[in-house]
């Protein structure tokens, strides 16, 4: 492997993240990353795409989300009917076999990066189910015969909320990253990466301010790093003092989701 | 190699398995870790450890292992020389390697030492070297320099020591030390399950047989048959005994609460919260303010016998609480004591049992005295995990 990752233009690192995904590359094992909401887990698989010049494959897992939805479909309904009509190329299963998105990634001509999208989503056995596919890269298809194969061993990026717990024998295969919320330090470095010119002064009054609210002893929903960018933008676009930032905290709607939030958040203020 | 270093990890309770130290392995044939003492640290990390409530314990360990050496240098795995020997970004001249390793021998207390005499002698700027603070060189003060071991002055945090990040132990709040899983528990509360189709679902499952008889009986003509998919109808009714003798088991109880909650498969789940012992007043949430109180009465109306009910306490109170019928409580006088109370829920659910967090009481009378009346009424288990799953087969099968 000649290509390693090391950041994009618009995805700041940590060079814990970059040694992490290198080493899951290099090891070829899937990486899962774990990390409070905002932290841009998701993202992190768009910039490897990008940065390594590779097509990005996304499996979105919801709560119904099947193990063998993402190998393959066989649509049996749409067999039955064609056969009614004595349509063409009925006895022809392979015609009926979709591929779900881990079956597109194995079969892919070059190698792609998958990535499993919240994988705490799904049921509690989910992960179980995919051990075999994962580790050998492949899987059978009773209906054609055939068994699916990984060409290129794709890059795994798994990520999860810790909504559940996931099981051991899973987690054995995986190299575990988890990103830790970025400090004062990092997180100017990614505001740059969102906004050209943000004066100095402004940026420094907002972050000490998010930091303030994010160390408040009883907040139950952190804002974290997507809502401070929203929040910057709602104060230039308001044509806000910075200098009143600290003292008004305006627009912090934007910055806390919920209302006990906003009073536990005024009541310290005061 | 280092073998001993996994088998520190086991003993200091991380789940490390025999795979993942062969990837390790593996990996460091690959040199992954980037010829670094740094990149070995996060090597091993991401490797063998896979949660980040685990993380201190792994800084922990890590520290222990290799801060040995320095007091044991024969046994320094050769490897580690020769990362420490062989550093990338090491400058081709006026490095004195011997001088730097023996900093090697030096305790943290010691460079503590030479770094303050060391500072009160210094008066002016130094790059390499081997003895004043300043930038490269082989001093174990100073920065963008080299040495096995020493304190960096100033600069960027690129070159961070893996001591350095390890000793930091900045997990430490995540720590939980998880002798409970809430996986466990949840894999526990999945025994609740009684399927049925007679649920009020969308028709989404294919059904073959009804196809092939609809089809049949239309002489052929394709006729498609759709049935609703079979669903747990487990309802569960989740009574918490909350504060008092209970904060001291709040983790557990905390721990089951979301292994129930998070156990999406119920067709309903209700939770309710009394202190100590049940009287005709009942609470929707944990904190017991006055605001969250709905009647008792409410629950045995509305909730049909069909619930599956779990009571969490510890049992143990003052035997007036369970037994005085005049035990007074948010203004009612009903004369009903708390033990009717809970046997009209006994009576209510066939399906009912008592997990307790605490064993019986070896000592003072009447903790003993309320937990024996309530172990004689209702079916107890411990709160762990082998009872748990003993308690949920319970409650399965009618009494």
């Amino acid at each position: 492997m000649n290509t390693t990752f090391q950041g994009s233009k618009d995805y700041v690192a940590s060079d814990e993240l970059m040694r992490s995904v290198n080493i899951a590359i290099a090891l070829q094992k899937p990486l899962l990353i774990k990390g409070e909401p905002g932290t841009g887990k998701t993202m992190l698989a768009e910039a490897i795409s990008a940065a390594l010049g590779k097509k990005l494959i996304i499996w979105n897992i919801k709560s119904t989300t099947k193990a063998q939805d993402g190998l393959y479909v066989y649509d049996v309904v749409q067999r039955l009917y064609d056969s009614q009509f004595g349509n063409e190329g009925v006895d022809d299963i392979k015609k009926y076999v979709k591929l779900g998105k881990l079956g597109e990634a194995f079969s892919a001509d070059e190698q792609v990066i998958l990535l499993i999208d919240e994988i705490d989503k799904a049921d509690l056995e989910f992960p179980n189910d995919l051990l075999w596919e994962l580790d050998k890269m492949e899987f059978y298809i009773p209906e054609t015969k055939e068994t699916v194969k990984a060409k290129q061993r794709p890059i795994v990026i798994i990520t999860s909320n810790a909504e559940k717990e996931l099981p051991d024998a899973f987690l054995r295969r995986c190299i575990f990253h988890y990103i830790e919320f970025p400090d004062e330090q990092q997180m100017k470095e990614i505001i740059n990466v969102h906004y050209d010119a943000i004066e100095e002064h402004l940026l420094e009054q907002v972050l000490d301010t998010f930091y303030w609210i994010r160390d408040l002893y009883n907040i139950q929903k952190k804002p974290s790093t997507s809502e401070v960018i929203d929040w910057i933008q709602a104060l230039v676009l308001g044509g806000i003092d910075p200098d009143k930032i600290k003292e008004k905290i305006p627009f912090a709607g934007v910055l806390l989701k919920k209302n006990e939030d906003i009073d536990t958040m005024r009541r310290y203020l005061k | 190699m280092f073998t001993s270093f996994f088998y520190l990890l086991r003993s200091r309770g991380l789940n490390v398995s025999l795979n993942e130290w062969m990837s390790l392995v593996e990996a460091l044939d690959l040199g992954l870790h980037g010829s670094s003492f740094t990149g070995f640290y996060y090597l091993c990390r991401s490797v063998l450890v896979k949660s980040e409530t685990d993380f201190d314990k792994f800084d922990g360990a890590f520290l222990e292992f290799f801060k040995d050496m320095e007091f044991a240098t024969d046994e320094l795995p050769q490897e580690l020389l020769d990362w420490l020997e062989n550093p990338k970004d090491m400058p081709s001249d006026e490095f004195d390697m011997e001088k730097a390793m023996q900093n090697e021998r030096l305790s943290q207390s010691e460079i503590q030492k030479m770094f303050l005499e060391r500072l009160e002698e210094q008066k002016e700027e130094h790059n390499g070297g081997s003895y004043w603070v300043g930038t490269g060189g082989v001093s174990v003060f100073g920065n963008s320099g080299f040495s096995p071991r020493g304190i960096r002055v100033g600069g960027q945090g690129g070159q961070r020591r893996a001591f350095q990040v390890a000793g930091e132990r900045k997990f430490r709040d995540f720590r939980q030390d998880n002798t409970l899983d809430t996986r466990q528990f949840q894999m526990a509360f999945r025994k609740l399950r009684q399927f049925s189709s007679r649920t009020e679902e969308a028709r989404t499952e294919f059904d073959i047989d009804e196809t092939i008889r609809e089809t049949c009986d239309n002489a052929g003509k394709l006729k498609v048959v759709y049935d609703k998919p079979r669903k747990n109808t487990v309802k569960l009714l989740l009574l918490m005994d909350s504060g008092g003798s209970m904060e001291y088991y709040s983790r557990l109880c905390s721990a089951l609460f979301q292994a129930a909650s998070k156990s999406s498969h119920f067709k309903d789940l209700q939770v309710f919260y009394f202190h100590n012992c049940i009287y005709s007043k009942i609470y929707t949430e944990a904190d017991l303010r006055p605001r969250s109180v709905i009647s008792t009465d409410w629950i045995l109306n509305n909730l049909s016998s069909e619930y599956k009910v779990i009571i969490v306490g510890d049992a143990q109170m003052e035997p007036s609480e369970l037994l005085d019928p005049s035990y007074y409580t948010f203004g009612v006088r009903d004369q009903i004591t708390g033990l009717e109370w809970f046997k009209r829920f006994k009576e209510k659910y066939p399906h009912i049992v008592w997990l307790n967090p605490s064993e019986r009481p070896t000592w003072g009378g009447w903790w003993a005295k309320t937990y024996d009346i309530i172990h004689k009424e209702f079916d107890m288990y411990r709160l762990s995990l082998d009872d748990l799953n003993v308690a949920l087969k319970k409650l399965m099968v009618k009494r």
